[in-house]
């Protein structure tokens, strides 16, 4: 079958064809940020084209210029684009073999490809890919009909490459941020305090008073500050603050920083699963866990840049997706997608939908109004932890019942959060445009079952073989900007689930790894979980409340992705140190072992610092930690040494590594601070205040 | 007021033409053209613009220019080259200690600080020393890594 990726742009040209410099020029349509998906696409192209990697030419990410593969997200790159890469380069490699082996009179079945030339019983036939090429016509559609190189013969995959994107950034210039264009100005936005509120009054005498060269550019509550440096747009935007005035300013309610308090809000609510279970005299166990917004917190404030010049915009982002990008700002700006170019460049870290749709369209908007001059928006830290969106808080009401074996036989997740992906496709500035009405919701995403897709619903239900199961979701009308965050619910989901098989196992009178592979049929999570059981060293856990705690969890993201198992060891006295934490995954076919180990440690130290220390607070018109101080996240003294063992199974299906080992390590921890204290923290972030509240309950 | 302020920059004498309450930051990824001090916080808060004034860390951020007449700044371009990389920069590429790479260049500037007054660190003073960087990808452990190794590197080079 051929990979849904491939068939939305099934010209095979777009993904592979041969220069005349002698190099292959390959098209992904996906995005690096830092997770190393450049590189492991690279490789998988090289390795079906049996082209060295050194020849590659990996094409600039640009409208018009990659398949469109939509955003990089879901961290779905290797488990969606992987296939259609390899499917489109196995397929130019056989249209090539089938060239050659015409012009050599023999069977193409004879041939190999080293190196990018043929090969006839190993012997060079004096042809490659190059010489090839006016032969061979790649502007023609995919078949996906040829077979991909089987895991004995792959060369390139399954090597730990180093990362094509990483040498830049150590030596200097390397991001989008530190792009100029000739006659650049530097703009600032006066952000409206809320999306609601209108511009009474703007001192435009007080602003120019500080910066006498700036141009203030007013269109309704759009105020964009416009300078030749970037220091000076800062001073002019500073004074500008000071000289405004709004009306309609949003009050916040500062109680609503707290997952409990999603339940006052109003939501809409979807059923799934088994009916309500009777009444029955079955045990019958329940708990509620929360988690708080959380903040993407990337290291750079997001920045883009515009320039509207001819009737045609051009926009440079670091965002998640080229397309998408153009067509939001065809919506917001009211051109024809076709008349927008996109031009991505490297950004910090987004781990979801941050800041980085923003700036370039602030930096659009500013353009259409000022045509001909290039025009560069850095957002500041405050907008970026203030106006970006954050990760919904969740609440998750669990309840279990045992049989008289103490066998988990009936589980209910009851789940209140807003949309995971609620401002996909929007951004800040649209508000405070004149005649600005609401984009419509997107359509109701689908799973491939025709079920109801929903991000707080990933992970609802642990992974393990349980007769009955159902869920309840409350998604509720969001009171802040919130959008996708790294695994969307499922790392939540696992982190309440996971703790509350504990609590299920402590109910049964059994020990955690053992309940748990009582659960569990499934040979390679079984072994996933036994091999963490070694290397963690499950047979000295000691005994409950002596301040140090083991913990262990057990989770296959989405029920259909890698099979992660991690621990945690912790001390408890005031406040949690984490001091070892452990992991193994099987994920299948690993491209590159060595940023799957990346991945995956990323993922566990941002989950260890959203389990013990961040929380976004509301308060004021939105946002009321603006500022790293407001917002803790672990520091190199509080991360621990990492084991992460990867299982080889590269015969099976890659997956996507990028989300799967934060819920399990969530979890994890949250067992070992139950272990180490004898009482359990329920609700995240795992704070002082937090722990002895639970000590003084239980 | 604008004056022109002298200071030596990667090793070379530099003169700029600013007010004195310019940021270092401003200067550096303005008129100057050096993007390797990142803009992370502007609040001192992060470590991504973190230079080198007279040896000791400085938030360029945070610095004014006026206060650096006659100093010694270094910037993570004054390290090292693709060609000919300082060995911090040498073994963060060994170790692959990055993924976005945000942070990278206050982190190195923080660690060289570090290797030039302890050459043979432990983890725990490695950590202690760069505890003001902030990295969100999670590298830590790659980062520290990678620092004992360029640190033992240079002993064995200062003693050959
Ligand atoms: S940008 Fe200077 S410390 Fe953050
Ligand atoms: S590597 Fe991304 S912030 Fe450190």
């Amino acid at each position: 079958m051929i990979p849904p990726m491939l068939a939305a742009n099934p010209r095979l040209d777009r993904w592979a064809r041969f220069e005349a410099d002698g190099r292959a020029r390959i098209a992904f349509g996906r995005m690096e940020y830092g997770q190393g998906v450049l590189t492991a696409l690279a490789q998988m192209a090289a390795d079906e084209l049996d082209v060295p990697f050194d020849r590659l030419n990996v094409v600039h990410a640009a409208t018009g210029e990659i398949p469109d593969e939509g955003l990089t997200v879901g961290s779905m790159s290797i488990e969606f684009s992987g296939p259609a890469i390899r499917a489109a380069c196995a397929e130019v490699r056989a249209l090539f073999a089938a060239a050659a082996a015409s012009r050599l009179g023999c069977d193409a079945a004879e041939l190999d490809v080293r190196d990018g030339a043929f090969l006839r019983g190993g012997q060079a036939t004096g042809l490659d890919y190059w010489s090839l090429a006016g032969e061979v016509d790649l502007a023609r559609e995919a078949t996906g009909d040829a077979s991909l190189k089987a895991p004995e013969r792959m060369r390139l995959m399954g090597r730990s490459e180093p990362r094509m994107d990483l040498p830049p950034k150590l030596f200097g210039a390397a991001f989008l941020h530190d792009l100029t264009l000739p006659g650049l100005r530097h703009a600032r936005v006066l952000r409206q305090p809320s999306p609601q509120a209108r511009l009474r009054s703007l001192d435009e005498a007080a602003v120019r008073r500080a910066v006498p060269e700036v141009d203030i550019l007013v269109d309704h509550a759009f105020v964009a500050l416009i300078c030749d440096t970037e220091a000076d747009a800062a001073r002019a935007h500073a004074a500008a603050e000071a000289a405004a005035s709004w009306e309609g300013v949003r009050a916040m309610d500062p109680a609503l920083s707290e997952a409990a308090a999603l339940k006052t809000l109003p939501h809409e609510d979807f059923a799934a699963g088994a009916a309500k279970p009777g009444p029955s005299n079955r045990r019958r166990i329940a708990a509620a866990y929360g988690k708080p917004f959380l903040s993407h917190g990337s290291l750079g404030p997001s920045a883009g840049l515009a320039q509207y010049k001819d009737g045609r915009l051009t926009i440079w982002t670091h965002n998640q997706g080229v397309y998408p990008m153009r067509a939001l700002a065809a919506r917001i700006t009211g051109l024809a997608p076709e008349a927008i170019e996109v031009i991505h460049g490297q950004g910090p870290g987004c781990y979801g939908h941050n800041g980085a749709d923003d700036p370039p369209i602030d930096a659009a908007l500013i353009a259409m109004r000022r045509p001909g001059q290039p025009i560069r928006v850095q957002w500041r830290r405050e907008d970026e932890f203030g106006f970006a969106p954050v990760g919904t808080a969740m609440l998750m009401e669990l309840s279990a019942e045992l049989d008289a074996s103490g066998r988990l036989v009936d589980y209910t997740a009851e789940i209140w959060n807003t949309p995971h992906t609620g401002a996909r496709g929007t951004a800040v500035a649209e508000s405070a445009l004149p005649g600005y009405v609401a984009p419509p919701p997107p359509p109701q995403r689908l799973m491939p079952d025709g079920s109801r897709f929903s991000g707080g619903l990933l992970n609802a239900t642990p992974s393990y073989a349980i007769e009955t199961t159902r869920t309840l979701e409350h998604v509720i009308e969001t009171p802040i900007r919130s959008s996708s965050l790294r695994s969307l619910g499922g790392a939540p989901n696992t982190f309440a689930s996971e703790c509350f098989v504990d609590e299920i196992a402590e109910a049964a009178g059994q020990d955690p790894l053992a309940y748990r592979l009582g659960m569990l049929a499934e040979p390679r999570g079984r072994t996933v979980l036994t091999r963490l059981s070694e290397i963690c060293g499950w047979a000295r856990r000691w005994e409950i409340g002596t301040g140090r705690g083991l913990g262990l969890a057990y989770d296959r993201h989405r029920g259909r992705g890698a099979m992660v198992a991690c621990a945690a060891e912790v001390d408890v006295e005031t406040e949690v140190k984490l001091l070892n934490l452990w992991c193994v995954c099987d994920g299948g076919l690993i491209v590159n072992p060595d940023g799957a180990r990346n991945q995956i440690e990323g993922g566990m130290i941002m989950a260890g610092s959203w389990t013990l220390k961040e929380q976004v607070k509301l308060g004021g018109a939105g946002i009321a930690s603006t500022t790293w101080d407001d917002y803790p996240i672990l520091r190199f003294s509080d991360v621990p040494p990492i084991e992460i063992e990867l299982i080889d199974t590269r015969d099976q299906r890659p997956c996507g590594l990028g989300e799967v080992s934060q819920g399990p390590v969530m979890a994890a921890i949250g067992n070992a601070v139950a272990h180490a204290l004898g009482a359990r923290v329920r609700d995240l972030p795992m704070t002082r205040e937090k722990i002895a509240a639970a000590l003084l309950k239980d | 007021m604008r004056q022109t302020i002298q200071f030596t920059l990667n090793g070379l004498t530099t003169s700029v033409e600013a007010e004195e309450s310019d940021l270092l930051l401003d200067v550096l990824r303005g008129q100057l053209g050096l993007f390797g001090a990142r803009f992370g916080c502007g609040a001192g808060q992060c470590g991504a613009c973190a230079v080198l004034v007279d040896g000791k860390v400085a938030a360029a951020c945070h610095t004014e220019i006026g206060a650096l007449a006659g100093k010694r700044i270094v910037t993570v371009e004054g390290l090292g080259t693709p060609e000919a990389p300082h060995p911090l920069q040498a073994a963060f590429l060994e170790l692959q200690a990055g993924q976005c790479g945000y942070c990278l260049s206050g982190i190195l500037i923080g660690a060289k600080a570090l290797l030039d007054g302890n050459p043979d660190p432990t983890r725990a003073e490695i950590a202690r020393a760069l505890d003001w960087h902030l990295c969100r990808c999670g590298v830590h452990n790659r980062v520290m890594d990678a620092v004992a190794l360029a640190a033992a590197r240079m002993r064995e080079g200062a003693g050959a």
